[in-house]
């Protein structure tokens, strides 16, 4: 064995001690790695690790609305925004809308999710790809969809009208509810692909033997589908509630001004008051509110087993 | 007799039914788009239902739109730009933590998939602090910038799958018969991975053609990109012009989408 090492490896024969080889390529791959790697955390660095890092450190300093920043080291804009009802209704405000738009996505997302794990169709792969292609969809236009659904002219509205249901227009834009609306449909996408791949654990021959064993459908589902898939489900919520509570447009196109959420507040305070520090230390608080939901969740799925 | 499932006959009320009801939820979850794209075609001349005619104009009037070909113009730089950028620093980096092995490569992969976990909301603001006393807002390098990070985890992560799937050995033996590192990689690991790239880069380009909120916070006053645009059109006005112009955007994300699912499959790609 040792002969066809030597064999193998003819540097050892030209004088090199045991063990150099394998330093000099070490050392090579040292120099290939991180030649490699280098302009890809430079990249990340400049375009994602400062800015962050700089938002945490303005929001210590102290801010005034007309853009005048004091550096330095104070809580004022955290004490701000925590000491103001107002602010602790729009905290609150924007969590109930990620719970809300969270629960119904999913309740929505789930059917199909099943259906696509399911299905034996020869268009499967298809079908699974219309479900999550509106990922990649503009959600400016998807939200503009859905102003022109729920619109005081839109389809809703002019649909009932039509057919006698009601006289004057349902107020489905504007507010909340076309808010929540419009973002659990375009959550959707987000839901069905994060469920998909923990619905793998669904075996149909489970359910069968269930079935087969005397149990009802209703008792099939509870009891068999719903517990198995029940890692995606909550995979699923929590991608949808990260998601819903840091968006930006669909508030700001279908809650038209009347809907203040974290991710307006901050856009108000950065271009219109210019307050920098305190839409710094407004970031932070939904990025904790972030982190919070996230570790909650990690330590949901080790109890259910991961 | 294995072949036949033994309870059967139950699900047959159930699954017409079923089937009922996905069929109404992908009607829900393709409404939006269906809608504005007979929105496009649609007489009327404020946003309203039903369409009382069927007309071209929307189209017709969109080369003299300025809005449409200055914010067409910036997108296209912008995202041209992104997704070259992205893959320069991307793909190396995907071979790094694929065909090496090193200390710290767990921290170094999750720094990278990272920005898909932070809010945009967040990073636009840092970025707007961080780029403006550099007087980079307002300007293409600025939300390029910005667009590079949302960007990167996509081009990383489809790269290292075409990588993870595929066998080594034929770089081993290109190596072994004297190609150097350059050649390997041009003429063995390039054509590998080459499906994970072109994924890579198609996602990265409609994910900072269609951005918004970086566009947004980054370019306040000046160089506004066609979502931003149509952002702000329909923040003021909700006529149908605008949703010509959505078309158009609809149909650059499914060229997208049909060429990612061509070369790998939409699912294991995002």
């Amino acid at each position: 064995m040792t002969t066809t090492q030597t064999q193998e490896r003819p540097g050892l024969r030209a004088g090199n001690t045991p063990g150099s080889l394998e330093k000099a390529k070490a050392r090579r791959d040292r120099r290939t790695y991180t030649a490699l790697l280098i302009p890809a955390i430079l990249g990340l660095l400049v375009s994602f690790v400062l800015p962050l890092a700089y938002m945490i450190r303005m929001s210590f300093n102290h801010g005034e609305a007309d853009g005048v920043i004091i550096e330095g080291f104070t809580l004022d804009s955290y004490i701000q925004p925590l000491s103001d009802p107002f602010y602790w209704k729009v905290t609150l405000d924007t969590f109930q809308m990620g719970v809300v738009v969270g629960v119904v996505c999913v309740a929505l997302s789930y059917p199909i999710t099943l259906f696509l794990a399911r299905t034996t169709s020869k268009y499967k792969s298809a079908l699974l790809a219309i479900a999550i292609a509106p990922l990649l969809t503009s959600a400016v236009v998807r939200t503009y969809g859905w102003m022109v659904i729920l619109g005081s002219n839109g389809l809703v509205n002019s649909s009932l009208e039509a057919l006698g249901l009601i006289s004057a227009p349902l107020k489905l834009t504007n507010n909340m509810l076309g808010v929540q609306i419009g973002l659990v449909e375009i959550s959707m996408p987000y839901a069905i692909l994060a469920m998909i791949s923990g619905f793998g654990r669904l075996n149909p021959q489970l359910e069968e033997a269930a079935g087969s064993l005397g149990a009802s459908k209703f008792q099939i589902f509870t009891k068999v589908t719903l517990p198995l898939t029940l890692p995606g489900v909550l995979t699923g919520f929590l991608m949808v509630f990260v998601l819903s509570i840091s968006t930006f447009i669909t508030p700001t196109l279908l809650g038209g001004g009347s809907v203040q959420v974290l991710a307006t507040e901050i856009y108000d305070q950065t271009t219109g008051l210019l307050n920098w520090p305190f839409a710094a230390a407004l970031s932070v608080i939904l990025l904790v509110l972030f982190g919070a939901v996230v570790a909650v969740y990690q330590r949901l799925t080790k109890k259910l087993g991961g | 007799m294995n072949e036949a499932p033994l309870f059967k006959p139950k699900f047959k009320i159930g699954k017409p039914l079923f089937g009922i009801l996905v069929f109404i939820l992908y009607v829900f979850l393709l409404a939006p788009l269906l809608v504005v794209v007979v929105t496009s075609f649609s007489s009327n001349q404020y946003l309203s239902f039903p369409p009382q005619g069927f007309t071209l104009k929307w189209y017709e009037v969109l080369p003299d739109e300025s809005i449409f070909v200055n914010g067409m113009q910036v997108s296209l730089i912008v995202a041209v730009s992104v997704t070259l950028i992205t893959l320069a620093i991307g793909v190396p980096a995907a071979l790094a933590l694929e065909r090496f092995e090193f200390k710290g490569k767990g921290a170094v992969l999750s720094l990278f998939l990272s920005p898909l976990l932070v809010p945009s909301i967040v990073l636009a603001l840092g970025l707007v602090l961080i780029l403006s006393p550099l007087r980079l807002t307002n300007t293409y390098e600025g939300i390029i910038i910005g667009h590079v990070a949302i960007t990167f985890p996509f081009v990383v992560r489809t790269t290292m799958m075409s990588l993870a799937t595929t066998d080594t050995s034929c770089e081993a033996a290109a190596r072994i018969l004297g190609a150097g590192p350059w050649t390997v990689f041009r003429r063995i690991t390039l054509p590998i991975i080459q499906p994970g790239v072109i994924a890579g880069g198609v996602i990265a380009f409609i994910v900072s053609f269609d951005e918004a909120v970086i566009s947004l916070f980054v370019a306040q006053s000046g160089l506004p990109t066609l979502p931003v645009q149509v952002l702000r059109y329909v923040e003021n006005s909700a006529d149908a012009a605008v949703a010509a112009l959505s078309v158009i955007l609809i149909l650059i994300s499914l060229v997208v989408v049909v060429i990612v699912e061509r070369v790998m499959g939409l699912r294991k790609a995002l």
